[in-house]
């Protein structure tokens, strides 16, 4: 086939082009922009060249920061993923109770973020909340506000509650497309119900939970609002993770240089998590094919 | 190996039964006698699978009993059966290699690695896949992974019964052939009870000792290609087995003649026949002449196969083949029909009649 050439055709490039530059990259340059500035206000800013890198790289409270949210991210991934498995192979197959079960799985989902940590800082008050109330009620030293550890375990709780459905939704519809060919030939070679698991329905599902993984780490390190609400990133800084700890800089503090060599680095590592995960599942895929 | 005998075995899909209608099997009984080599032949929907399923235990019956050397095991789970089941369509464990793929119905029975390997290695020179053992399941082409299949159901050598749902639908030709032999050697060397499912008749008649053919969720016929060919208990077997299959003639029978449109045939035999009485003639037993005696008939075209010639006749609007061998002449001015002594089959009302004062 013989290709026309025709230079005029960029020009159906430009609307997107458009659209991208006010949208993601004009944004992102302006945070360049005041990550290589200092301001003493006056809308004054001073040459500062790498210093705020240098200074965000050599700081404590980034480090801490990135290592709750690392933690905070691993530790729902363990349970989220599955759990989510283990409700979605429990989950009635057909009928009524499989739409019945699909529906209440997906309420949580359909909450906005603000409302659940709303949800949850009520639950787990103490005076009036059925959680806080219970726990105390049963001798339980259960402050959410006070305590490190109850606030890690709310926050925790809230994620899961939030959020494991996605994951047995997904782990549900990859169990779903297996056929039933495989179920019977299973039981014919008398494989255990650990070999079915571990040798039909894992494979069969592996490509919905590298999905399911992706979204629920990238969703995790970003989060912001659910234990904004629920605990202001309290007690202390216990639950300061990364995104509130950018806006405390950045809006509480009106650090804008360092916030946005802040921002960049935060950008950084999401990049390279996703362009990891992307590759892995991409290996996956042409190990399927060939 | 063991007898598996089905006792007043039904099956119905619905929860409810209520006519006839609704079973997708209906009753009956039969042995399967150990160690027979039995096919199980029928046109899609008619039953097949879903006796098989019982079988091997994927189906709880809605009602009988089903009995493997006598003991009750209708409700037994699959896997104490110990039953070997290869199905239409490949199942393969993706994550696994070939090897372990054949290997894993007699891991999960915790047999001994050596004794595994040994017989891994056997069957994997049976369905001629030693150079892939150790490669990857998921890559491999339909046919490959439905020998797997294959070998992973014939990989345990005690089971009670081989069961086949119609395992050589994705294999080519060539291969099929191959696999056949082989299973019918597997079957000589070892006396296992097969059953193969399918609905190609050369299949059938090729590998069992036995076909089992049904229709509409019933067994209409058991018996050796033979009297299959010969004496259809059914006008279903006698159209579906045969190429052409077996000619009808709407008749009316009183006693030993019977009366096609105008012309009177000779039976050999007096029957006493109801309802929608009919004859069944194989065309490889029609005979062409000119003139004379027999049923008027023109030909309408003939065709070359090979081995023999199938000739197109029209009876009285009807379509009529019949067989002549590739020497045979067959007269240019051919005007009627006749019958060979001995092939002719009453029918009332789709089931074989037999001649009064005889059982057979």
């Amino acid at each position: 086939m013989n290709k026309t050439v025709n230079q005029k055709a960029w020009f159906l490039v430009l609307p997107v082009l458009i659209l991208v530059a006010f949208s993601a990259v004009i944004p992102l340059m302006t945070v360049v922009n005041y990550s290589v500035q200092d301001t003493f206000g006056n809308n004054q800013f001073f040459w500062a060249g790498l210093t705020w890198f240098e200074d965000m790289l050599h700081s404590d409270r980034m480090w801490n920061a990135l290592g709750r949210q690392l933690m905070f991210s691993a530790i729902i991934l363990a349970i989220e993923v599955p759990l989510g498995i283990f409700v979605a192979l429990n989950m009635p197959k057909k009928g009524f109770w499989s739409s019945f079960c699909l529906v209440v799985m997906s309420l949580p989902l359909l909450i906005p973020w603000n409302v659940v940590g709303t949800i949850w800082q009520i639950f787990g008050r103490v005076d009036i909340g059925l959680l806080g109330y219970t726990m105390d009620a049963l001798g339980f030293d259960y402050n959410y506000t006070q305590d490190t550890f109850d606030a890690w375990v709310t926050v925790i709780a809230m994620d899961v509650w939030h959020w494991t459905s996605l994951v047995a939704l997904l782990a549900y519809a990859g169990l779903r497309s297996i056929p039933d060919a495989y179920y019977q030939a299973a039981k014919i070679d008398q494989a255990s119900r650990w070999a079915v698991f571990r040798y039909i329905e894992l494979p069969k599902m592996a490509g919905v939970l590298m999905i399911a993984i992706l979204l629920r780490f990238m969703d995790s390190f970003m989060i912001y609002t659910e234990p904004f609400v629920l605990t202001g990133g309290g007690p202390g800084n216990a639950t300061t993770f990364l995104s509130i700890d950018l806006v405390k800089m950045a809006l509480g503090q009106f650090d804008l240089g360092p916030a946005a060599a802040f921002s960049l680095m935060y950008f950084l590592v999401i990049m390279v998590i996703s362009w990891v995960f992307y590759t892995v599942m991409t290996t996956l895929d042409k190990r399927d094919g060939k | 190996m063991a007898k598996i005998t089905l006792e007043n075995l039904a099956h119905s899909y619905l929860p409810n039964p209520k006519s006839e209608d609704d079973f997708a099997l209906k009753e009956l009984n039969h042995d399967w006698v150990d160690g027979e080599a039995y096919a199980l032949l029928g046109s899609s929907g008619c039953g097949k699978s879903t006796l098989l399923n019982i079988i091997s235990g994927l189906l709880i019956p809605s009602q009988g009993r089903v009995l493997f050397d006598g003991k009750d095991v209708t409700t037994a789970p699959t896997a104490d059966r110990n039953i070997a089941q290869v199905f239409q369509f490949p199942v393969v464990y993706d994550t696994m290699s070939v090897r372990q793929n054949l290997a894993f119905p007699l891991k999960n029975r915790g047999m001994e690695a050596s004794e595994i390997a040994r017989r891994v290695q056997k069957v994997a020179a049976m369905i001629d896949m030693e150079a892939q053992l150790d490669h990857k399941a998921r890559g491999l082409t339909a046919d490959a992974k439905q020998k797997i299949s294959l070998g992973r159901g014939m990989v345990r050598e005690d089971v009670n019964a081989l069961l086949f749902d119609e395992p050589l639908t994705v294999i080519d030709p060539h291969m099929k052939w191959e696999l056949r032999t082989q299973l019918k050697k597997l079957h000589q060397d070892f006396g296992h009870t097969m059953i193969y499912v399918t609905h190609d008749q050369t299949e059938a008649l090729t590998f069992a000792d036995k076909v089992v053919v049904m229709f509409d969720g019933r067994v209409v016929q058991i018996g050796s290609p033979q009297e299959l060919f010969e004496r259809p208990a059914h006008t279903f077997v006698g159209y579906f087995i045969g190429s052409p299959g077996m000619n009808l003639f709407d008749a009316q029978i009183d006693g030993n003649t019977a009366r096609v449109g105008d012309a009177t045939v000779q039976l050999d035999g007096a029957y006493t026949a109801h309802g929608k009485t009919q004859l069944g003639v194989r065309p490889e037993f029609i005979r062409l002449s000119a003139g004379g005696e027999g049923i008027p008939a023109t030909v309408r075209r003939v065709e070359d196969v090979g081995r023999h010639k199938i000739v197109r006749l029209d009876v009285a609007g009807r379509e009529i083949n019949a067989v002549a061998t590739e020497g045979e002449e067959i007269p240019a001015d051919t005007n009627r029909i006749t019958f060979a002594p001995g092939s002719v089959n009453v029918y009332a009302d789709d089931w074989r009649v037999t001649p009064r004062g005889t059982d057979a």
